[in-house]
């Protein structure tokens, strides 16, 4: 088996957890660069995915299955917007290159992500594997996931003995991830787009190991494991529910304020909120995963808000944390005044309850 | 406080029932009853001595919406459980039938403690929202009683053939659409939601404009709407939920005033389309009194290809008025729920047959047309 991008937490997670399997003789794991972390006894060869070597590589592993994680979003360490694209699309392209004039290749397990189905007020409000996009994402790595599975098409048709298999992940949060939305997440101040509350789906990194295993290996009686599925935690929690849970207050800024301030970020280099962040940000996206139940035959072991509560609780608390939150509101309910039966203290209490679900920030209290 | 509560019920009973029973819900917080019952009846034992003096009305009363069930009768007090219990056990809907009366102080405090407790899940993000977003505590608690007072005191609704609308699984309700701004589709969700014995929730298909607003996409769904399109209508239709399609779309939400009451095409006829394939009924639902809440005399139509909208409305009072003339005209609303048609002795690839859509399509239209006429026939005038 070779694995590319185990540079990464998720990749080495990967390669650790799958020698473990019987079905696993010898793992090759791929990277540009030497992982900080432990392999678990994989042969590391460093070699970078956008040079042809990596046919080499492949020929001389005699690996039968490839599983291809480097399509990520953010560079490792100091890379570039342009080198992370190179690797993403140029790296996919001479993996594919490489698997195509490999007779031992039987399976292909590509990491992808919902980005491709892009964010618009005109979509569906959830998408599955079949739904067009009405806005194809203009840049970014959303692009670079259209892309990668464009090109994973063309080499599924020409090498049909090849079992492809594209996951198609929601937000990966858990509590070693490293995606532009933990660092979002991780702001003291959560700005957000005024008069939008996007809808989120996350799902964690342990079921992204457990699915990434089950792609890779034969399929189960009465599954399938080659095709493309979605793959997402149950259920959907709101940005202000998420800000909410997560202790941090929230700023709604005018749209042209947030695309503003995103490229302003960008430019100076601070951090990579592109643009397709800001329109998950404002319109959000949620997929339909029975394929991923009923075909691949995978139960995600996390909903959409177990995930998030095991983030929050990897996370340092932030400035409105729920549970002093909680406590204030008890405060105020244990209020002796309260319990007089005076008409005075039920003013404040009412206002604040019509006022409050409606403001996606935290004034309330 | 309470009595102020409790008596104006028996001077409304004039208005009729139906303008009535909605009233009563209003105070209840339809969610968190149940539970407390047993503390509620103690408690109440000891203030119905002291109410004494109202227990004929709230007596006659019940007679009077005895039909609809004496369910009904809790809920103006179901609302006043006491906290503690009130925060354990608050799903589960065990009615009883028996009437009670409010109690100044517990009641009070009760409210309170529910609101606090409303409060507290609001602000720790501890609630529940449905793939399209829908937030049933949101829409039960808050949104809903905003509307209510429109519903009941401005439009005064009247709602016929709600028996129409079946007590569970999926159905599709076509209504006719008008009125410039969409309140009818809101009233709709109210009527449904305050006058089904199973008070279901209407789910909106709503025009991809409404998504593209900020503020009114973010209420759209929480409010359980969503993207008017084949997908989403047959997801929720799947799911069993009651699903709401106005077909005339821009046509007829933004026809000119001596056109109401004509319906406009139905578009493509997709919304038959889905429902056959779910095998869903459509209920056709006839809306009277939403075409006169803006008589739109006109068009600005270069501002409004300016702005992005598809129609800009000049009214007697808007833009003139500013503001002030974008308050509504106080018209009396009928809405009629009509003969569900059923969709599920078709074959399965009648869906695909471009004939048969047409044909149900036309006979859904004809038949919400005829309910339009017979009602505006029936109406005294347009005011009251």
């Amino acid at each position: 088996m070779l694995v590319t991008g185990v540079a990464r937490q998720l990749g080495g997670r990967f390669v650790r957890r799958i020698q473990r399997d019987p079905e696993v003789d010898r793992v090759v794991a791929v990277d540009a660069v030497p992982p900080e972390h432990h392999l678990g006894g994989a042969d590391f060869i460093q070699t970078d995915i956008r040079q042809p070597s990596i046919a080499r590589v492949l020929a001389e592993s005699g690996a039968d299955t490839v599983v291809h994680m480097d399509v990520t979003g953010t560079p490792l360490g100091s890379g570039s917007r342009a080198s992370v694209k190179e690797t993403n699309v140029i790296g996919t392209m001479q993996l594919l290159g490489a698997c195509q004039k490999s007779p031992n290749v039987k399976r292909l397990v590509i990491k992808s992500s919902t980005n491709v189905y892009g964010s618009a007020p005109k979509d569906p409000a959830v998408f599955t594997e079949t739904t067009p996009p009405k806005s194809l994402p203009s840049g970014g790595f959303a692009k670079d996931t259209v892309e990668v599975e464009g090109y994973v098409r063309g080499f599924a048709r020409r090498r049909p003995d090849v079992a492809v298999c594209v996951l198609r992940f929601a937000n990966i949060l858990g509590p070693t991830a490293d995606t532009p939305l933990v660092s979002y997440f991780s702001l003291p101040v959560l700005p957000t787009v005024l008069g939008y509350d996007p809808r989120l789906q996350f799902v964690h990194e342990d079921d992204v190991i457990d699915v990434l295993r089950i792609a890779a290996h034969e399929p189960a009686r009465g599954t399938l494991n080659s095709g493309t599925f979605n793959i997402a935690g149950d259920g959907v929690l709101l940005l202000s529910q998420c800000s909410r849970r997560l202790g941090r207050p929230t700023v709604p800024l005018l749209l042209p304020a947030v695309t503003w301030a995103g490229s302003l970020v960008r430019t100076l280099g601070m951090s990579d909120f592109s643009p397709e962040q800001i329109r998950l940000l404002t319109h959000g996206r949620v997929v339909d995963t029975v394929q991923m139940r009923e075909t691949l035959g995978f139960r995600p072991k996390y909903t959409t808000a177990q995930t998030f509560a095991d983030f929050v609780r990897a996370q340092a608390p932030g400035l409105l944390p729920p549970g002093a939150v909680a406590a204030a509101v008890d405060r105020i309910a244990a209020l002796p005044a309260l319990h007089g039966g005076h008409t005075v203290p039920k003013d404040p209490t009412r206002t604040a309850t019509k006022s409050s679900p409606k403001t996606p920030s935290q004034s309330a209290n | 406080m309470a009595d102020a509560k409790v008596i104006p019920f028996d001077d409304d009973r004039s208005r009729g029932a139906a303008a009535q029973r909605p009233a009563r819900r209003r105070s209840a917080g339809s969610r968190r009853k149940g539970g407390g019952e047993q503390a509620a009846v103690r408690e109440q034992a000891g203030a119905r001595e002291q109410a004494g003096a109202r227990e004929p009305g709230a007596v006659r009363e019940s007679g009077a919406v005895r039909e609809s069930g004496a369910v009904r009768e809790v809920q103006p007090l179901a609302g006043r459980i006491p906290a503690q219990e009130d925060v354990h056990v608050t799903r589960e809907n065990t009615e009883t039938g028996a009437e009670r009366q409010p109690h100044d102080e517990a009641g009070l405090e009760r409210r309170v403690a529910r609101g606090l407790a409303f409060l507290r899940r609001r602000l720790t993000g501890d609630y529940e929202v449905d793939d399209f977003g829908y937030d049933e505590e949101l829409t039960d608690q808050v949104l809903m009683s905003l509307l209510r007072p429109v519903y009941e005191k401005y439009f005064r609704v009247e709602v016929k053939g709600i028996e129409n609308i079946p007590a569970e699984g999926g159905a599709l309700i076509v209504a006719n659409h008008s009125g410039t701004l969409p309140l009818d589709g809101l009233m709709m969700q109210v009527a449904v939601h305050d006058h089904h014995p199973e008070n279901r929730h209407l789910r909106l298909l709503a025009a991809d404009l409404v998504f593209v607003l900020p503020v009114v996409n973010e209420l759209a769904r929480k409010l359980g709407h969503t993207l008017a399109c084949a997908e989403d209508a047959g997801r929720l239709l799947e799911q069993g939920e009651l699903v709401g399609v106005m077909p005339e779309g821009f046509k007829g939400i933004g026809k000119p005033f001596g056109e109401r009451y004509k319906l406009q095409r139905f578009g493509r006829g997709g919304f038959v389309s889905t429902a056959l394939r779910q095998g869903a009924p459509i209920i056709p639902c006839s809306i009277v009194g939403a075409e006169e809440i803006y008589p739109m005399i006109g068009n600005a139509k270069t501002l409004a290809r300016v702005l992005g909208i598809p129609y800009f409305p000049l009214t007697p009072t808007f833009p003139w008025l500013g503001p002030l003339g974008a308050v509504p005209l106080p018209t009396k609303w009928t809405i009629q729920f009509g003969e569900p048609i059923v969709t599920d002795g078709y074959p399965p690839e009648a869906a695909e047959d471009p004939m048969l859509m047409f044909n149900l399509t036309d006979q859904v239209r004809e038949q919400i047309q005829h309910t339009l006429y017979k009602l505006l026939v029936q109406r005294r005038s347009v005011f009251f």
